[in-house]
């Protein structure tokens, strides 16, 4: 899906855990994602310190999403 | 001469439990369990199953070193002939812990392993040239077929017999090259190939030409405060209810859903996907699709606004033709609604 969009021309940065599958698919901007069943959580920290993770994820994205990339690069 | 096999299976095969034991780190039983019970009865009596692995399938994937230790481990105790992952069928995880068994066991420990894979499979690309990755149905109702071929080219490879072509035996191509004798020139074959071609006719070509899907990367957004991005997952985040009925796994559709004015999924988005333990999802979709976050900084101006329809599907078990239609709809309404970027998220 994630080449599909991009082929319109809109970047698209894929957050995903297994980033094996992400590579060998063609994502070119990839954000490496905490677990399988909460990629931008995690349920054994606290409320505050899990939200926190999740904003330097999502903000990691938002950054990929502002790089020029020539390939599949990781941020 | 009698043989030793060492058999490796998720937390499922496994018989220990479902999402929920997901995570489990790798034991080892002296015991025959699931399919290694059944393979072990196909190959007769010069061969036993002298131990299952039973490793969970998000730990094998979250934990790589670690459970590559534990294999070669194992692998060191039981001292094998063969060892056997799977089969995993269409399970995506699975099939990337059998190509992780093919790497360490087959590359570096220099001991046959013999899987089995649906074709989708994303764990075939990398270990069929490591291993003997037969052909399997997309789920267990094919388990009896699998282990029946994955057993007679077993006995082959323990005997070092050589095997047949891959479409004769039932595994998937290793892209190695084979001189053959053939009763034609070249030039004669290409000729014919050729004129084959001219005319229309049928011909098959003697080495698959590969295909390279690459897109180009997309050109990065100049100035992000102003940029209008879009948020779409294939962790099967729905609405409650999961009014347009998303399927649980091998999704036949996607949804949008106007997410304008919220600042998060909680309360009123859960998942429906199949493939992953449900319960930190259901709690807080956030974590899947991170809508909170999205919002937050786009009050803080650091994006300009989320786009307000949300994109969902469900990812497990959806074929890739299926996957390449969703990404054409979608990207096709969010180029027609002016998106500048997207982040899509997977489990």
């Amino acid at each position: 899906m994630v080449k599909e969009i991009e082929r319109y021309g809109i970047p698209i940065v894929h957050m995903s855990t297994i980033t094996t599958i992400s590579e060998s698919v063609g994502a070119n901007r990839i954000v490496p994602t905490i677990a399988i069943p909460y990629p931008v959580g995690n349920p054994n920290l606290s409320k505050v310190v899990e939200e926190d993770l999740r904003e330097k994820l999502v903000r990691r994205a938002i950054t990929a999403l502002g790089t020029e990339v020539e390939e599949t690069t990781y941020f | 001469m009698s043989y030793k096999v060492l058999y490796y299976v998720n937390q499922f095969f496994g018989q220990v439990g479902g999402e929920d034991k997901a995570g489990m780190a790798p034991v080892m039983k002296d015991e025959k369990v699931g399919p290694a019970l059944g393979f072990d009865q196909l190959m007769g009596e010069d061969v036993e199953v002298v131990g299952t692995i039973i490793c969970g399938d998000n730990y094998f994937n979250e934990n790589n070193e670690e459970a590559v230790k534990f294999i070669i481990d194992a692998v060191s105790e039981k001292d094998p002939d063969l060892v056997v992952a799977g089969p995993a069928f269409n399970a995506g995880r699975y099939g990337m812990a059998c190509a992780g068994v093919a790497k360490v066991v087959a590359d570096e420990l220099k001991i046959p392993v013999i899987t089995g894979m649906y074709a989708e499979n994303p764990g075939l690309e990398s270990s069929r040239t490591k291993a003997i990755v037969v052909e399997t149905a997309d789920s267990a109702a094919g388990m009896k077929k699998a282990l029946a071929t994955m057993s007679e080219l077993a006995k082959k490879m323990l005997k070092g017999e050589k095997l047949g072509y891959p479409e004769d035996e039932g595994y998937f191509a290793q892209g190695k090259r084979l001189t053959v004798f053939s009763d034609k020139r070249g030039s004669e074959r290409a000729v014919e190939m050729l004129l084959a071609r001219f005319k229309g006719e049928e011909f098959k070509s003697e080495l698959p030409m590969p295909v390279f899907d690459r897109v180009e990367p997309a050109a990065a957004i100049n100035d992000l405060s102003k940029a209008k991005i879009a948020l779409v997952t294939s962790g099967g985040i729905v609405p409650n209810g999961n009014p347009d009925r998303i399927q649980s796994a091998s999704a036949q559709k996607w949804g949008k859903y106007n997410i304008a004015g919220k600042d998060s999924l909680e309360g009123e988005f859960y998942t429906i996907h199949g493939g992953y333990d449900p319960v930190y999802a259901n709690e807080l979709p956030d974590r899947v699709a991170p809508l909170d976050m999205m919002r937050k900084f786009q009050k803080e101006g650091l994006i300009g606004e989320v786009y307000e329809y949300f994109y969902t599907t469900t990812g497990t078990g959806t074929s890739v033709g299926n996957s390449i239609t969703f990404g054409r709809e979608i990207g096709k309404e969010l180029k027609e609604a002016g998106v500048d970027a997207a982040i899509l998220t997977s489990t």
